[in-house]
């Protein structure tokens, strides 16, 4: 049995990329905003899950695990403190979040488009079925999970990831 | 030990902060305590954020809605001067401050007939919770507000305070699949549970037996039994009514949310009223005054009698004729026999005046 932390990190970790600490802030907060805000006037839109993309977007460039981690549970902190549930049901889901892409991001090119969309998918469903789990074994809560409905959504997170990192990856620290 | 650390740094670090959360939370659910610090600063910080942000975008859009609109009567006065067009732009801005003063005038009509002691708020944002059907609104624990009170708009419920702060409060929609409340039917008088479907607009009442009996079309009020909202407050219409396996499955629609949700009441003092025999209407219908005792300018010979065998105009006619070719000797349809002076004032009729 082998952990994620086993892989031989430094074969991609040269490539990890720098931002601004006022960029990091600033996204998560307008991604946290986002939900709080913007959704309740367009209702379609509280459907995409900017907090999940920004930590993956995040964990997928720093290419650290700790740094994903940690990124993923301030961010699912903070969307815990301005939701109905007890704080620490997003905190897990986004630690785990960006452990898991921040440790995939070793091993493959995060700047393809492609693999972006599947990756982002992915960890939306991902999201979702670790959100459902833990509502219904740590707060007994009788949720609903309609695959073909988080399927949907998957793709449309998706789709609007590949656009939203490539705008992210112009706020990147180079040279 | 330490080279163990070092070897799984990156998994000890996840294990670490994931059961700091699991613990944080078997806290909270252990002793349904909240983490207070962490909601107060982060409600802290947003809700200014989403106060100003709210009220911007209300005066704007009122003032370009109300602005385009007008853009229409412009189409058809395009020799209209620079000037004036400044001055409807002001006139614009009054307008949006108008239309918010309307609204807030009609909750405030509510307010005062409503017999439940009631404080308006205005929402202000959505919570983050995946699904969850929260709301906050820009009033908290310096107006009053305490969690577990009622939520209604002047159409009918809206949801229940949940989390409350300085400023700002968390209100439970009704329309959240975890919320329930106490229901009793119009007409029959059946009590039942509301519960939440998770979308807007709908919901479904549990707990009625197949035996009892619930029409579609019916209005479900709430009944004070979940001792959150006061009794006789409308809940919504029966749109559809089927049988179940032992109860009834029932779907409402909800009256609350018809004009859609931006202002609300919290029912501070809630007051019992007990439930309305005729059903909800929606529409007011105008109804005329009374006539007046008298209907000047008709002689009461020509007026039209309710009793009797004349009951109409034509009769009456008819039967001023017959009584004028009696006192004439005139038979009617008889040829060579001439016309009758219908001027001459029939007996008859000069009797009750005579009286």
């Amino acid at each position: 049995m082998t952990g994620f932390s086993e892989y031989r990190e430094p074969v991609r970790k040269d490539r990890s990329s720098m931002f601004n600490v006022a960029v990091i802030i600033g996204i998560s907060l307008l991604a946290i905003l986002f939900r709080v805000y913007v959704s309740r006037f367009v209702p379609y839109l509280q459907y995409l899950e900017l907090p999940l993309l920004v930590t993956v977007y995040f964990s997928l460039m720093w290419r650290s695990p700790i740094a994903g981690l940690l990124f993923g549970a301030a961010i699912g902190l903070a969307q815990d403190s301005l939701s109905q549930l007890p704080v620490g049901m997003f905190g897990i889901v986004k630690t785990l979040v960006g452990y898991f892409a921040a440790s995939m991001s070793l091993r493959v090119d995060v700047g393809n488009p492609l693999l972006r969309l599947v990756l982002a998918f992915f960890f939306f469903f991902f999201h979702e079925l670790l959100y459902w789990v833990l509502a219904r074994a740590l707060l007994g809560q009788a949720l609903e999970f309609d695959v073909v409905r988080v399927l949907v959504l998957g793709i449309l997170n998706a789709i609007v990831a590949v656009f939203l990192y490539q705008f992210l990856d112009r706020l990147r620290i180079t040279g | 030990m330490e080279s163990f650390l070092n070897r799984y740094r990156n998994l000890s670090v996840l294990v670490a902060a994931i059961l700091a959360q699991l613990v944080l939370l078997a806290y909270q659910v252990k002793t349904n305590n909240d983490v207070r610090l962490i909601r107060v600063w982060s409600v802290g910080a947003v809700t200014p954020l989403a106060r100003w942000i709210e009220k911007g975008r209300s005066g704007v859009s009122h003032f370009f809605s109300d602005y385009f609109v007008l853009l229409e009567v412009r189409e058809e006065n395009r020799r209209m001067k620079a000037e004036l067009d400044r001055i409807k732009m002001d006139n614009q801005y009054l307008r949006a401050e108008l239309s918010t003063a309307n609204r807030a005038e009609s909750l405030a009509i509510f307010q005062k007939h409503s017999p439940s002691k009631t404080v308006a708020a205005h929402i202000i944002g959505n919570t983050t919770g995946t699904g969850a059907k929260v709301v906050i609104i820009d009033r908290g624990s310096n107006s009053g507000i305490q969690p577990g009170m009622a939520v209604i708009t002047p159409d009918g419920i809206a949801g229940k305070v949940t989390k409350v702060f300085a400023v700002s409060s968390f209100i439970l929609l009704v329309t959240d699949q975890t919320f329930a409340g106490g229901v009793i039917s119009q007409n029959n008088r059946v009590h039942g549970t509301f519960k939440g479907l998770g979308y807007e607009g709908a919901g479904k009442i549990e707990h009625i037996q197949n035996e009892q009996k619930v029409d579609q079309g019916e209005w479900f009020y709430t009944s004070g039994d979940d001792r959150i909202f006061p009794k006789g407050l409308p809940v919504g219409e029966v749109t559809t009514v089927h049988q179940g396996k032992t109860e009834k499955e029932i779907y409402v629609s909800l009256s609350g949310f018809k004009n859609g949700l931006e202002e609300v009441l919290i029912i501070v003092e809630g007051v019992h009223v007990p439930i309305p025999d005729a059903p909800v209407t929606n529409q007011s219908v105008h109804l005329l005054a009374p006539p007046p005792a008298d209907a000047g300018g008709i002689s009461p010979a020509v007026q039209p009698l309710q009793t009797g065998p004349l009951s109409t105009d034509a009769d009456r006619i008819k039967e001023r004729w017959r009584k004028l070719g009696e006192q004439e000797h005139h038979i009617y349809g008889e040829r060579g026999n001439g016309a009758p002076n219908y001027n001459t004032p029939a007996k008859a009729e000069a009797k009750p005046d005579k009286q």
